[in-house]
């Protein structure tokens, strides 16, 4: 209490700068995804829950790649429970206490903090090992060309986070014990140090007066750290770990082969079969734009999927086309829709809440029509996806746009189409010869 | 042996009807490899006493092409007519030897109204060996080396992985599994209307990255359950230069084969 109140006041700003600017990103990412179209996913609550818990909770499909779901599972474990020390460390910052819990919780505090310590270990190693996976192993998922550039050093800056939190968080133990060994005043004796214990003689020949400084500055840099690293997400692939959750809640639960039925054209169809019910059936409004050729066109859950990519590219190692050097990549759809959202996010804010016409758009701008009729629509990327991403439904709304808004199908679907058009099977062949073959 | 191929026209002109409806679909009718499909299906439900009967010339294309090309509005055109047809007979049941129809049918003609019990011929035929109208035995495929393609709308798409393999396995053939089987099948390349087109520019043929996985198990067939996968497949295995001595066979011929049908 020497220095009075001005701790808990700087703590108490950078908390409310910290989660004002976190808070204002999700407000517009929010925003952003709703700029979507209606998805009607609000049906099935129970199964939607089930589904949630199991794919993104559980991590049910992590378990495909053994070692890769193991690693994660640490790191999630450890993400998880390591945030009730922040509790802890936001109490202590705001009321000027240290270790506030210890007295509250008694024997069992050592437990928590000793397990912390465990965890803060394995993340460390698991970390450590993603990293080297991807830049020593050189995984060939993660040096696909959408990975250059930003992607890659995205990737990599947040496994530079994760270490850099850890080892504050270690050091700050290791200090915290050394000063608790030494009877300083407020270091109350409490926690079990399992692991910092073996940092702790890196520390020992400083006076009390530079640990308390060290033990201090590791405090404040590990909060602040994370408080960072929270307002780094958005800009990052990072976003995964909050929107696993809703993405998978809000999935798609109809068998993958179901494309959905575009119910706005059945009437116009209905009317055309049936050109004398025109007068009695009640006029149906023909949709403005048949397909998709922006992030207007998507629904909101494609877009939400496109923020919640965090670009592990299982999807893109599994597919067809990809494999065999085509252009598609299921990730790079999900990374273009994203890119683009951000895009128009960005001439929403700086143009006072509306959007003024950039003149560009998902399809050309971001994802040419070769990568679209690559696709064989075969659900390898949406069935690979750990957190039920569906890139397949965008390059299909994509591909209406091109047929029904631009006739830009390429040469021999036209002529396909036109076969099915005049006599009922996608080659010309007489529908009058359908049963020649019993007769062969 | 002469096909017996009632059409819903001709039962219902005798007053008669089906209890399931053989949905050929258009491969089925028209491609010369397809057509053997649709007739060794065709031997097993007549060797079974089966009550069966085909659309004919009222079967158009489900519109499954047109959908996955993009084209929404020529698939509905396609799916109210064929709806229209089926419900004017009264139809509640379908059989197909096409996954892709499969697909369509079961999944998407709902939507547009037309509701039918829709099985793919592999659980058609499990059934008939459940209820005891068909008894298979190994006969010729006794400790034969099979390996079996998941067809993506069969598999992936409409989870239906058992069935076909169950089938594989009543001839006492040895079952062999390619490295990517089941859910992590690898597509042939025909799907989403790429059968009607060339590939995009890329490094390899999607049917020839597939044929060489099958290869792998050094199989002395492939069975395939999807009339395009077939095709591709068997394009594959010729680019191989592997046709005289690795067979792609639907699983409804290797039945019908084993039964001397």
């Amino acid at each position: 209490m020497i220095m009075g109140y001005l701790p808990n006041f700087i703590f108490l700003a950078l908390l409310i700068l910290g989660g004002g600017i976190f808070t204002r990103n999700i407000l517009r990412l929010r925003r952003n995804i709703f700029l979507g179209k209606e998805a009607h996913r609000n049906d099935r609550k129970q199964q939607r829950w089930k589904h949630m818990i199991r794919i993104a909770f559980g991590q049910s499909k992590m378990g495909v790649k053994p070692l890769a779901g193991f690693l994660h599972l640490v790191v999630y474990i450890g993400f998880v429970l390591i945030n009730i020390e922040l509790l802890e460390i936001v109490f202590d910052g705001l009321f000027g206490t240290h270790r506030i819990f210890a007295t509250v919780l008694g024997p069992f505090y050592n437990f928590l903090i000793g397990s912390f310590e465990i965890l803060a270990l394995l993340v460390l190693v698991a970390v450590i090992l993603f990293w080297f996976r991807r830049n020593v192993v050189k995984i060939k998922r993660f040096w696909k060309a959408e990975m250059k550039g930003w992607p890659k050093f995205d990737a990599d800056l947040i496994l530079y986070f994760e270490v850099v939190l850890m080892l504050l968080f270690l050091s700050m133990n290791a200090t915290d014990v050394l000063l608790q060994q030494k009877g300083v005043e407020a270091y109350v004796k409490a926690g079990s140090f399992p692991i910092s214990q073996f940092l702790a003689p890196l520390f020992e020949g400083f006076e009390v007066g530079t640990l308390i400084l060290l033990e201090r500055s590791f405090w404040w840099a590990h909060i602040i750290g994370i408080l960072i690293f929270l307002n780094y997400l958005y800009y990052s692939k990072h976003l995964h770990i909050l929107l696993a959750f809703p993405n998978t809640f809000y999935a798609n639960l109809e068998p993958e082969g179901k494309f959905e039925v575009d119910a706005h054209i059945k009437n116009e169809v209905l009317l055309m079969l049936n050109p004398d019910q025109a007068s009695t059936t009640a006029q149906a409004d023909p949709p403005e734009k048949f397909g998709s050729s922006d992030v207007f066109d998507l629904k909101w859950t494609q877009l939400m999927n496109a923020y919640s990519c965090t670009e592990c590219g299982r999807c893109t190692e599994v597919c067809p086309a990809n494999l065999t050097g085509k252009k598609l990549s299921p990730r790079k759809i999900m990374m273009d829709t994203r890119d683009r959202l951000e895009e128009v996010g960005k001439n929403i804010n700086a143009n006072g809440g509306t959007f003024n016409d950039d003149e560009k758009q998902l399809l050309n701008n971001y994802i040419s029509p070769e990568e679209l009729w690559a696709c064989t629509s075969c659900n390898a990327c949406v069935d690979a996806c750990p957190i039920a991403i569906d890139p397949l439904s965008i390059i299909m709304d994509m591909r209406q746009y091109l047929v029904m808004e631009q006739s830009a199908a390429p040469q021999e679907l036209n002529a396909m189409m036109g076969n099915i058009e005049n006599n009922g099977a996608p080659w010309p062949f007489s529908n009058q010869d359908r049963l020649q073959w019993s007769n062969e | 042996m002469k096909l017996e191929v009632p059409t819903l026209a001709s039962l219902q002109a005798e007053g008669k009807k089906a209890s399931v409806v053989f949905w050929v679909g258009c491969a089925g009718s028209f491609d010369d490899r397809a057509k053997k499909i649709t007739k060794a299906f065709v031997k097993i439900l007549n060797h079974t006493q089966t009550s069966f009967a085909v659309l004919g010339t009222e079967e158009a294309c489900t519109g499954d092409p047109a959908k996955r090309a993009g084209n929404e509005f020529l698939f509905q055109m396609q799916a109210l007519q064929n709806i229209s047809t089926l419900d004017q007979y009264g139809v509640t049941k379908i059989v197909t030897t096409c996954p892709h129809c499969f697909n369509t049918l079961k999944n998407e003609y709902p939507e547009l109204g037309g509701h039918y019990t829709v099985m793919h011929h592999t659980q058609f035929l499990k059934s008939l060996i459940k209820e005891g109208s068909l008894k298979v035995e190994g006969g010729m495929y006794k400790g034969k080396r099979i390996t079996f393609h998941d067809p993506c709308y069969l598999g992936r798409a409409n989870k239906i992985f058992e069935a076909p393999r169950t089938l594989i396995e009543k001839l006492d053939a040895e079952l062999v599994e390619m490295k990517s089987c089941k859910t992590k099948g690898l597509c042939c390349g025909a799907g989403g209307a790429q059968m009607f087109k060339d590939a995009e520019q890329g490094d390899k043929e999607i049917n020839i990255e597939r044929t060489e996985q099958a290869l792998e198990t050094q199989p002395e067939i492939i069975a395939a359950a999807c009339p395009f996968c077939n095709t591709m497949m068997t394009d594959g295995i010729k680019n191989k230069k592997q046709e005289d001595t690795v067979k792609i066979m639907d699983v409804a011929e290797l039945i019908a084969n084993a039964k001397n049908l």
